[in-house]
């Protein structure tokens, strides 16, 4: 079943056609991978599909219901997360307080009265025991190294449990052990039966972990299908790796 | 003497509560108002008028000027909260200098560039709170109930949110939170808590003219919040103390009287440098806007 679908979806930017009609369609429960070079407009679809920016025309579906205005505070509603390129974090909080908020109350009223109880509490440090960080829970995020920063931002993802996530480029600039450990954080989320999108330019990770895999270039679909087929073409061969 | 300090700790407890909710929004959201005069102008005013005019009595104030000015604060704040950082700020300039020049013009209300004078002082069954000796306690139970809310805020789910708004408010959204919706309801609280100080400050003094809640006075709860620390309770009142007592501590040095007003002024001038130099977070701060 289609999740995520896109019909001729374009985004521009001044002069620059970031997306350009593109059409894809995201399949339920996979790990859809998006490769493609710089300014191929990887990050602007998942911008558009988290709400981030408008889209200029075409139209976006999730679970088959077109979604016309889409904003990013209506992601939880829609069972979607993601993470950023540049990580964006709570950085004068602790660890554990960057959790806490994706945990507790939405609604402003009741969370003026509401206090982090116990259930919350362990629930974070839970997530915290998963991605290695519950020695730095009272640490100041800002503090964290570039890697646990990393794992705390997929930390906020695992607590927001939702069935759509949307990932940019979660291992960039990781040393080997981290990145092990964020691979092994997204297989599972997969046997959990999670729908994940996963902008990454590392091919080997992409062949390890993709079920499925789209080839962006200039904004627009340049190929899609097995990953191990996709980049075997000479035309993604060409666009991406210059060949 | 005693009378004298009793004076001082009023101002203080007056300038704590307006400090304390400067800090619930610029120091725990990270909005950087300057509305603060504006909406302590509002409460004193409204208690003015409704005392002078209408016979009201100043404890009921204590319940209406914040309403009013909460109400106020909603109507301002729901095109407001789309803003954000100087846009903020610009948006909560403009409304001050509104809000001054319809208390300075509106004169058969507001008396204008006179003011309204002969505010009653508090009193409570027919005990008047009329000398600084009496009107401490008044002030002290106010400041201690802005305190405990302040407080009961920023422990909660929903002050945590603000936290995080603060730092980042795009990527809060992501999990789904209504940030304007926060940030309107911040605000009204925190204009309802300055109205009280409003309130206090019209009571205790018994006269008010526009000139009284100029950007002077915001500028100066920058500074409180600034130098006590950012998004801290405690900050936010021991920063009162100290601005507010510190140039009355400079009266004792001795200065010739000729250049003792302009003394006073730089000793004050420097030392908010050097504290800044040295403590740029504040006394007990701990976060950076």
């Amino acid at each position: 079943m289609n999740i995520i679908e896109t019909r001729q979806l374009e985004k521009s930017f001044g002069g620059i056609q970031a997306v350009d009609h593109l059409s894809i369609s995201i399949q339920e429960g996979l790990i859809t991978g998006l490769v493609g070079p710089n300014g191929s407009g990887k990050t602007t679809l998942i911008n558009l599909l988290s709400g981030f920016y408008p889209h200029d025309s075409g139209k976006i579906f999730f679970s088959n219901t077109e979604r016309k205005n889409i904003f990013p505070d209506e992601n939880q509603i829609f069972n979607i997360t993601r993470t950023f390129q540049q990580i964006r974090l709570f950085d004068q909080m602790n660890v554990l307080d960057n959790l806490l908020v994706v945990l507790t109350e939405r609604n402003p009223f009741l969370a003026l009265f509401e206090r982090h109880n116990k259930y919350h509490i362990n629930q974070a440090e839970n997530i915290l025991k998963r991605v290695d960080l519950f020695e730095k829970r009272f640490e100041n995020a800002l503090n964290l190294s570039y890697g646990q920063r990393k794992l705390l931002e997929i930390a906020r993802v695992l607590a927001m449990n939702t069935n759509i996530i949307l990932l940019d480029e979660p291992f960039a600039g990781l040393f080997p052990e981290v990145a092990k450990k964020i691979e092994n954080i997204i297989k599972e989320l997969r046997t959990e039966g999670k729908t994940i999108i996963l902008i990454e330019h590392n091919m080997s990770v992409i062949r390890d972990l993709c079920d499925y895999l789209i080839v962006m270039d200039a904004g627009k679909l340049l190929a899609e299908g097995n990953p191990e087929k996709v980049l075997e073409k000479q035309v993604v061969l060409e666009a991406y790796l210059g060949e | 003497m005693i009378e004298y300090i009793f004076h001082i700790l009023i101002i203080v407890s007056i300038y704590g509560i307006l400090a304390l909710a400067q800090n619930l929004i610029m120091g725990n959201t990270g909005l950087l108002s300057v509305a603060g005069a504006a909406f302590y102008g509002i409460g004193a005013y409204i208690t003015a008028i409704f005392v002078t005019k209408l016979g009201f009595n100043i404890m009921t104030m204590l319940i209406i000027a914040p309403i009013i000015t909460g109400f106020i604060a909603l109507l301002v704040g729901i095109t407001f909260a789309r803003f954000r950082d100087d846009y903020f700020m610009l948006a909560t300039l403009g409304f001050l200098m509104i809000f001054h020049t319809v208390v300075r013009n509106w004169e058969t209300v507001t008396g204008g560039s006179y003011g309204i004078v002969g505010i009653a002082k508090p009193s409570i069954f027919g005990f008047s709170l009329s000398s600084p000796n009496t009107f401490i306690y008044f002030a002290i139970i106010i400041l201690l109930l802005a305190t405990a809310i302040c407080y009961f805020i920023s422990r909660s789910s929903f002050g945590r949110v603000l936290n995080s708004i603060r730092e980042d408010e795009d990527a809060l959204k992501i999990f789904g939170y209504k940030t304007s919706t926060y940030k309107l309801i911040v605000f009204v609280i925190s204009a309802s808590l300055a109205s009280l100080g409003g309130v206090l400050f019209a009571s205790y003094i018994t006269f008010i003219d526009s000139n009284l809640f100029t950007i002077n006075e915001s500028i100066l709860l920058w500074a409180i919040i600034i130098l006590g620390g950012i998004a801290k309770n405690r900050g936010a009142l021991l920063g009162a103390l100290f601005l507010i007592a510190i140039p009355e501590a400079l009266r004792f040095i001795g200065f010739p009287n000729e250049v003792a007003g302009l003394m006073r002024q730089c000793i004050y001038g420097l030392l908010l440098v050097i504290f800044m130099l040295y403590r740029p977070k504040g006394i007990l701060g701990t976060y950076k806007i």
